[in-house]
């Protein structure tokens, strides 16, 4: 018998109490927790997302699609950012007001390669506006899980309103599960030392957010 | 300590020697305060919190009492996705799976992220046995695997050290693992940190092969999901070739959607935090992202016989918030060693003597590592019932009862003059003579006691009632003790209570 002919021969023998008549699904549970928590409109919603954002120590800017070519070279120039790896699908407007080298990230560069670079530059899938959460699907505005791990500086752009949710619940349905994802909420941290935070321990120990305004306006580039 | 939990003494032994170190308490005590206030402020951000720690504990009865159906779901999965499955019954075939996959790489060499089940199974041993050389990543998991020593926290596992002595191990320790602690390091933690981020950046850039565990599989979809804060989960799941997640059977949950439950109540019940900073979902494999094979381990070692008894199945519930560490006034005072397994505090307590049989003297004395005050209960975000547990179990104890153990029921006999009795109530003596233990524990439960909820609310109610609840009243400590000493005095076989008693050592 293999063991995992053992294994689950020990399931059922353990679940003798369960009467035979209960399918997989059998025991109830009610879902009356909240889709959402409280009612905000959407503007509210990027609002709670910028402050959530900060509250784990990102960086947060508004700007519109005018402004942001030169928010984004601004901040990379603040930096000192000479190489800036770019995803394949990355809108070229964006870095257009910037003096950097793109770097782009192709299956053979290896680790130490992207290690040797100042920042990153990527969009997002979606943004969860209770949690101060943004959530990366590997789409082509922001490239393999590499690229936003090694380098130091991360700079990411949501689309306001469009790619903010309020909440978990509402996140989850958004997103594909066969595509590799994950949840970035402020910049890699640790309270392992008696218990003082510290950010920055092998993820970006910079995470700058860049809340994108749709539609035509003025570039203010606040921040 | 040795770096193995292997021959530990027994609870009260244990608990003895850390009570005595008054900087491991000091540490310890401020950790339990700050994290459980932090906790109760996250928590009280969600007016739902009731209605989703309802259906945390449902959803995971749900999966656990159709366990077969789900586990071959995910199976099929994660196989469609490009992930190879593994069926591990004890640690022995997993620490052997684990160690053939690493060997056929060819490569001597691994990244780990932080996991409870590769500690239960003493897998860094087993592949150090095999020339493997394992590199924890987490800082706190660096600290003490660079310090030859054991966690201590689920959350916080090197909570025990405090800067200075870190500082110490990193200056002497880092050099034979690696890249060596940079010249003058002082014991700021932003430099100590740095200075694990040099050391490991290099084994992360390097690493053909990262083991990991996993918060939660999905039977649904196949996804995988690590919830982490410093980004060396991300590195270990991303950066090399060859991922190998070793997960226990219980980590299953059915649905992609219930994930809107545990995200919600795992970060707010362990860090504190409204979302932890880094979450990483994976679905087999990815072409050109991430690693090009994944296995995946499922490991039973003991769960199926916890899922055999009707009472203690709950157990299987905990998705390792650490919340109920933080609000025991055992643990506060005994410290995580103490409980002699990768599973310290009230969840150890009740977790340990089930996954490994309670004939050991270290596993019957657990049950009685507890004041019973229920705050473990009330904090607990998926409601598993350890006082009750724990009631059960010294049941189990002291009169014997139907267990099950490598799937066969047995009888364990009644521990009357076995060891496994003097332990235990070594343990009951041990918490008398730390009143500070026994009295806070009682304040808490006195003060929470109108807010212990009434079993399972909804739907989970009639659940509640169908199962083989224990007959057994949950006696208090106090009537327990009175009850027992009398009785053990009599017989004549518990001479003297008191710190002599565990002086003597732990024969057996
Ligand atoms: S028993 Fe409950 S409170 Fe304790 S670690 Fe598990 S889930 Fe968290």
């Amino acid at each position: 018998m293999s063991s995992r002919d053992v294994v689950l021969a020990r399931v059922r023998r353990a679940l003798a109490d369960v009467p035979r008549g209960e399918g997989p699904g059998g025991l109830p549970v009610a879902r009356d927790y909240h889709r959402v928590h409280g009612s905000r409109t959407s503007a509210q919603n990027v609002d709670l997302l910028a402050e959530n954002l900060a509250d784990y120590r990102a960086v947060v800017h508004r700007t519109d699609a005018e402004g942001l070519p030169r928010l984004i070279g601004r901040l990379l120039a603040e930096r000192g950012a000479r190489t800036v790896l770019v995803p394949p699908g990355l809108d070229e407007s964006w870095t257009a007001g910037s003096d950097v080298t793109l770097v782009e990230d192709r299956a053979s560069s290896t680790p130490r390669e992207l290690d040797a670079v100042d920042s990153v530059l990527t969009g997002c899938a979606v943004a969860i506006a209770e949690t101060g959460t943004l959530v990366l699907d590997a789409g082509p505005d922001q490239g393999r899980r590499r690229i936003t791990l090694v380098p130091d500086h991360h700079l990411c752009v949501v689309r306001v309103p469009g790619q903010v949710v309020g909440s978990v619940p509402e996140a989850l349905p958004r997103l594909a599960p066969d595509r590799p994802l994950t949840w970035i909420s402020g910049p890699s941290a640790t309270s392992d030392i008696e218990l003082d935070r510290v950010e920055g321990v092998h993820g970006p120990r910079t995470l700058e957010v860049i809340l994108l305004a749709a539609g035509a306006g003025t570039g203010t580039g606040t921040g | 300590m040795s770096g193995t939990y292997l021959g530990m003494p027994a609870f009260p032994r244990a608990a003895e020697m850390s009570t005595r170190d008054t900087q491991l308490r000091a540490n310890l005590t401020h950790a339990t305060h700050t994290i459980r206030d932090k906790r109760a402020k996250a928590v009280a951000e969600l007016d739902d919190w009731a209605q989703l720690r309802a259906a945390g504990a449902a959803l995971k009865d749900r999966t656990l009492r159709h366990l077969d159906h789900y586990l071959e779901r995910l199976e099929a999965a994660v196989t469609a996705a490009g992930g190879q499955v593994h069926w591990a019954a004890d640690a022995d075939e997993a620490n052997r799976i684990v160690t053939r996959l690493v060997r056929e790489t060819g490569e001597t060499e691994v990244v780990k992220v932080k996991s409870m089940a590769t500690q239960e199974i003493g897998l860094n041993e087993a592949l150090a046995e095999a020339g493997i050389r394992a590199y924890e990543t987490d800082l706190a998991e660096l600290i003490v695997q660079l310090g030859h020593d054991l966690p201590s926290h689920i959350l916080v596992p090197a909570i025990h050290r405090n800067r200075s002595e870190i500082r110490d191990i990193f200056r002497r320790e880092m050099g034979s693992w690696g890249r060596p602690a940079p010249e003058g390091l002082t014991d700021s933690p932003a430099e100590l940190a740095e200075a694990a981020r040099l050391h490991l950046r290099e084994k992360f850039l390097s690493a053909k092969v990262g083991i990991s565990g996993a918060n939660f599989m999905v039977a649904e979809t196949g996804t995988l999901v690590v919830v982490e804060s410093e980004g060396n989960g991300r590195m270990c799941l991303t950066l090399p070739e060859t991922l190998i997640s070793v997960v226990g059977i219980e980590k299953v949950v059915p649905s992609w959607q219930d994930l809107e439950v545990f995200l919600q109540l795992l970060p707010r019940s362990s860090t504190a935090e409204r979302m932890n900073p880094y979450t990483s979902m994976w679905t087999g494999t990815t072409d050109g992202d991430g690693p090009r094979t994944f296995h995946l381990v499922l490991l039973d070692n003991g769960r199926t016989d916890t899922l055999a008894d009707t009472v203690g199945r709950q157990a299987l519930r905990c998705i390792r918030c650490s919340a109920c560490l933080n609000v025991c006034p055992v643990y506060e005072r005994a410290g995580g060693h103490a409980y002699g397994s990768p599973y310290p505090g009230p969840i150890g307590a009740i977790l340990t003597p089930q996954l490994r049989g309670m004939e050991g003297s270290l596993e019957a004395s657990l049950p009685y590592a507890s004041s019973l005050c229920g705050a473990c209960y009330e904090v607990c975000p998926v409601a598993i019932d350890i006082p009750e547990v724990l009631v059960h179990l010294r049941e189990r104890v002291v009169e014997g009862g139907p267990v099950t153990r490598g799937g066969a029921r047995t009888v364990l006999k009644p521990a009357k003059g076995h060891a496994a009795e003097r332990a235990a109530m070594r343990a009951a003596a041990w918490a008398f003579d730390h009143p500070d233990a026994l009295r806070s524990g009682m304040r808490l439960a006195a003060r929470t006691r109108r807010l212990h909820p009434q079993r399972l609310p909804g739907p989970g109610r009639a659940w509640s009632r169908t199962r083989d609840l224990p007959t057994v009243p949950a006696e208090s400590f106090r009537d327990w003790w009175q009850r027992t000493r009398g009785t053990a005095s009599e017989r004549g076989i518990w001479p003297e209570h008191g710190t002599s008693s565990e002086q003597r050592g732990d024969a057996e």
